[in-house]
């Protein structure tokens, strides 16, 4: 009986107290966006305080795949474009993708001095353990490998390279020290935690642009909010955080 | 000292939610199902103990993938609910509940199977001779010899349910209040590099997980049933 008392507050305290928001909003954003996209939401729950704002980080590549096998994402925010455009040709997106940011990939370490460090540095045998996002699905990553082949460095890395599952679980990696530099996103190395220490802009000449494009999905077509909310991401608040954490943001024409 | 956030909140409500009907979930289906196994042999209940017992060995990534498969807009049976007007089940709380029930299906089984092969048929066929209906044997005869059996299958599904990562994160995404359970939510606080709500949700598995453990083996003691 004492059990069975037990079992019954365990269900009190799961299925009491659930509170029902008017309107809700499910982001997927790309793993770059994590800790200003945490700063801009902060400032647009507080203008709209009875809205329920959910968002879920991760790779853009996984992302994608969980939005065609129909994730409830009612907006993505991606760091390459080309992942929204495959969503809005495959009929996932009800917006075409557009550009709300180009982000920068950059040199981090918590061991070394990565200011005063060069991707050719990464060969010398003091680095043993180099991150990168996982390449096939996550683009920061393949920008990463895109910089590497540039510089004809790739296949010497090769036994040197530790894989994140996304850019931010790459920069914890390099974060925890577990893996001595890392070729991290300059949107987090810019976050204050990380900002600690150094890092060193690979060359934009070195791989194709980061442009990150945005859609609302299918799943999000009939909700004003997810509308709103990436009107809200081009308008100045949102800009101005962007900036802050490195973006360099295109020209609106409104 | 400890401060949970309310996004942590969420998650353990939702675990907890998970556990629970994971675990009644097990003993309806893993009761008879256990009586069967230890009813007799055969090749077909060795073929099905081992079908149960999969979980143990098989990574949960394997079962997580088969189930996406399966549940997803393009699967078999996400498909089928899609086409009848449903939605499909991946990234969905029932989505994971069902894998639970996968994962968590030999944590259930194997303790009952014990207990039911140690009291043997005896006692329901003496019940049986004296009259008492299926359900009157099983309320007065079985649940009472065997309730350390049943004690140590709820506990072990729930607690292995909390314990479960893989196969969550491949079927249910990581969406909060309805997959983000308390094991991915530590997953994304270390990635975020929250490592405070990382140490204290850890912390809180940790001592939940010797708990149990700790009932378990008292259980075990008191009514001499199996070892997990």
């Amino acid at each position: 009986m004492r059990i069975l008392g037990l079992v019954t507050l365990a269900f009190c305290f799961v299925f009491g107290g659930h509170t029902h928001a008017s309107q809700r909003l499910m982001i997927a954003a790309a793993a770059d966006l994590r800790f200003a996209l945490d700063d801009i939401l902060t400032i647009y729950r507080s203008t709209h305080p009875n809205a329920q704002i959910e968002v879920v980080y991760g790779s853009s590549g996984k992302m994608t795949t969980q939005i065609l096998n129909g994730a409830p994402y009612d907006v993505f925010f991606s760091a390459d474009i080309s992942f929204p455009e495959r969503l809005y040709r495959e009929g996932f997106a009800m917006t075409k993708p557009s550009v709300y940011a180009v982000g920068r990939i950059v040199l981090w370490s918590k061991r070394h001095d990565a200011s005063s460090m060069t991707l050719h540095d990464l060969l010398q045998p003091s680095i043993r353990r180099v991150a990168i996002a996982q390449p096939a699905h996550a683009p920061y990553g393949l920008r990463a490998k895109e910089a590497l082949m540039e510089l004809g460095l790739w296949e010497e890395i090769q036994p040197k390279l530790v894989f994140g599952e996304n850019i931010a679980h790459t920069a914890q990696m390099v974060e925890s020290k577990a893996a001595d530099v890392g070729i991290i996103a300059l949107s987090l190395a810019l976050f204050p935690a990380l900002a600690t220490h150094g890092y060193h802009l690979i060359d934009e000449q070195l791989h194709n642009p980061l442009t990150q494009g945005y859609v609302v999905t299918r799943y999000g077509r009939n909700n004003a909010l997810a509308q709103d909310f990436a009107a809200f991401m081009t308008g100045q608040d949102a800009r101005a955080i962007m900036e802050e954490f490195g973006f360099i943001l295109p020209e609106f024409d409104d | 000292m400890i401060e949970l956030s309310p996004a942590d909140w969420v998650a353990i409500r939702l675990t907890l939610k998970l556990g629970l009907y994971t675990t009644g979930i097990l003993l309806l289906i893993g009761t008879p199902l256990a009586w069967w196994l230890a009813s007799g042999r055969s090749p077909l209940r060795t073929a099905v103990q081992s079908v149960v017992a999969l979980p143990i060995v098989l990574p949960p990534t394997v079962l997580g993938f088969y189930l996406l498969i399966l549940l997803g807009p393009r699967g078999w049976i996400g498909g089928t609910l899609e086409s009848m007007g449903f939605t499909h089940l991946a990234f969905t709380f029932t989505g994971i509940l069902i894998g639970s029930v996968f994962y968590s299906l030999p944590f259930a089984v194997q303790p009952l199977y014990q207990a039911f092969v140690a009291i043997g048929r005896r006692p329901v066929e003496v019940a049986a001779s004296l009259g008492a209906g299926p359900l009157d044997r099983f309320f007065t005869v079985i649940l009472p010899l065997t309730r350390g059996g049943f004690i140590v299958a709820a506990t072990l599904s729930f607690a292995h349910t909390l314990g479960e990562f893989g196969a969550i994160l491949m079927i249910g995404g990581s969406i909060p209040g309805r997959t983000k359970v308390l094991s991915i939510m530590i997953y994304d606080h270390a990635e975020a590099m929250n490592y405070a709500a990382a140490h204290q949700l850890s912390l809180l598995l940790l001592s939940f997980a010797f708990l149990v453990l700790f009932i378990i083996y008292t259980v075990n003691r008191r009514f001499d049933v199996v070892r997990p």
